[in-house]
């Protein structure tokens, strides 16, 4: 995976709204889809948040002003909005016990379009992410899978970086025991 | 020594479908989102944004339609595999019903006369057809009848705004925007409606009939006209004639000016 350049991007739109709005997608899209994918292991799910968070954060850019956007630290900003909606749909989906499991859906449709071999080791590692408490998983997927700064993932979170360092730490232990055959070579 | 836990997560990146990209950048206003649909005419496609269906069309192909949209509304149309929930809902009934029901639709490009008439020819129940006239006066403009048609032949949604449904009272059915001008036959028939009948009453300039029972005359397609035993029909070519006869208008179909 390509981990573009974003360092232009608030500048880009803030000058241009709608003219940037293709580029923030694209460069932005794998990570919110990932990230959203590994938190909620299901990907019609993972799809809904990403349409949703674009959905809210071209709302709320027509409303900043050019100070604040320019301003942004774009991808943190933009999983603030995705971060907020992934737990929100893990909440609705604990009211409706009848929605699939996550983990064993993902093995499913996993298998079929993705290397088989990368599927099966995301299968096993998706499982123990998801059997992490949120915001430890959310901190994981958000440092390890998406290469966030600590920084970003504390605005996201909305919490201090030394607790979203501490749940990075505790969820990385957590899914050494659950995942050990695989920790080291 | 590397970190194998560290790097399987790193692999767990993975990239975001290409009609989900897509459906994400068009909820900004640089794009919309469209998917096609079976109809009577062919495949359709339906472009959407966030205030609801803003095309529908046929076209030879997914480029064709892109590059036909982009021309009209200098926009880009990328395809998506799902729509808003408020959009997935209703569109294909709407699609079959030809009738627009609680489906969003996005006249935001458009006249606000325009979206009157487009507002009240949606109001026309399928199998049935009104004279231009009709929605002119429908919408207290009844001088405007060439501007309904110029504003019908724009409707960017047709089949859901069913533009089909009006057409000439002189027994032409009159043009239709969407492909063929055969395709308005082809939906009002596939609706239930007797073309040739029609086209036959209207040619010998009947515009109205009524039933000698109830002293009511319709549009001809009226359901209330339908139902009226042809040993009680009686054929009017004008308002007049029939109002003179004692005649009072159907208050479905309205197909005159109700007395104040």
């Amino acid at each position: 995976m390509t981990r573009p350049d974003l360092s232009t991007l608030a500048d880009d739109l803030a000058a241009d709204l709608d003219g940037a709005f293709t580029a923030y997608v694209r460069a932005t899209a794998d990570g919110i889809f990932s990230g959203s994918l590994r938190m909620l292991g299901d990907r019609r799910d993972a799809e809904d948040v990403m349409q949703e968070t674009y959905s809210r954060a071209y709302t709320a850019l027509q409303g900043y002003s050019n100070e604040r956007i320019r301003n942004l630290k774009v991808r943190g900003w933009t999983w603030t909005i995705a971060a907020n909606l992934s737990r929100n749909r893990l909440r609705s989906r604990a009211r409706k016990p009848t929605a699939p499991l996550g983990a064993l859906e993902v093995a499913a449709t996993g298998a079929g379009t993705e290397d088989a071999a990368l599927s099966e080791i995301g299968g096993v590692l998706q499982r123990a992410l998801l059997d992490l408490p949120f915001p430890q998983r959310a901190a994981v997927v958000m440092r390890h899978v998406l290469d966030l700064s600590y920084d970003d993932i504390a605005t996201a979170l909305d919490r201090p970086v030394g607790t979203v360092k501490a749940d990075v730490h505790r969820g990385l232990a957590r899914l050494r025991r659950a995942y050990p055959e695989e920790t080291t070579r | 020594m590397t970190d194998r836990l560290i790097t399987d997560l790193r692999d767990l990146m993975t990239a975001a479908p290409q009609a989900a990209i897509n459906a994400a950048i068009a909820v900004s206003s640089v794009a919309d989102g469209y998917v096609t649909r079976q109809s009577p005419l062919g495949p359709l496609y339906v472009a959407f944004n966030q205030r609801g269906v803003s095309a529908v069309d046929l076209a030879d192909s997914p480029a064709d339609f892109e590059q036909r949209f982009n021309d009209l509304y200098g926009r880009q149309a990328l395809p998506v595999d799902r729509l808003p929930d408020q959009i997935e809902r209703h569109l294909d009934t709407a699609i079959e019903t030809g009738k627009p029901g609680r489906l969003p639709l996005d006249f935001s490009g458009l006249t606000e006369f325009s979206a009157a008439v487009l507002r009240k020819t949606a109001e026309i129940p399928g199998g049935q057809v009104r004279p231009y006239g009709w929605v002119a006066r429908e919408i207290g403009k009844p001088g405007a009848v060439r501007a309904v048609g110029s504003a019908l032949a724009r409707n960017p949604v047709p089949v859901v705004v069913p533009c089909h449904r009006v057409v000439r009272s002189d027994g032409h059915l009159g043009n239709y925007s969407l492909g063929d001008p055969e395709n308005k036959r082809l939906l009002l028939e596939a609706e239930g409606l007797d073309v040739v009948e029609y086209q036959s009453l209207s040619g010998r300039g009947i515009r109205f009939t009524g039933s000698n029972t109830t002293n009511i005359f319709c549009n001809p397609t009226c359901h209330h006209a339908r139902r009226t035993s042809p040993g009680h029909t009686v054929e009017f070519r004008s308002e007049q004639s029939a109002l003179s006869a004692g005649f009072r208008p159907c208050k479905v179909c309205r197909p005159a000016a109700m007395a104040a």
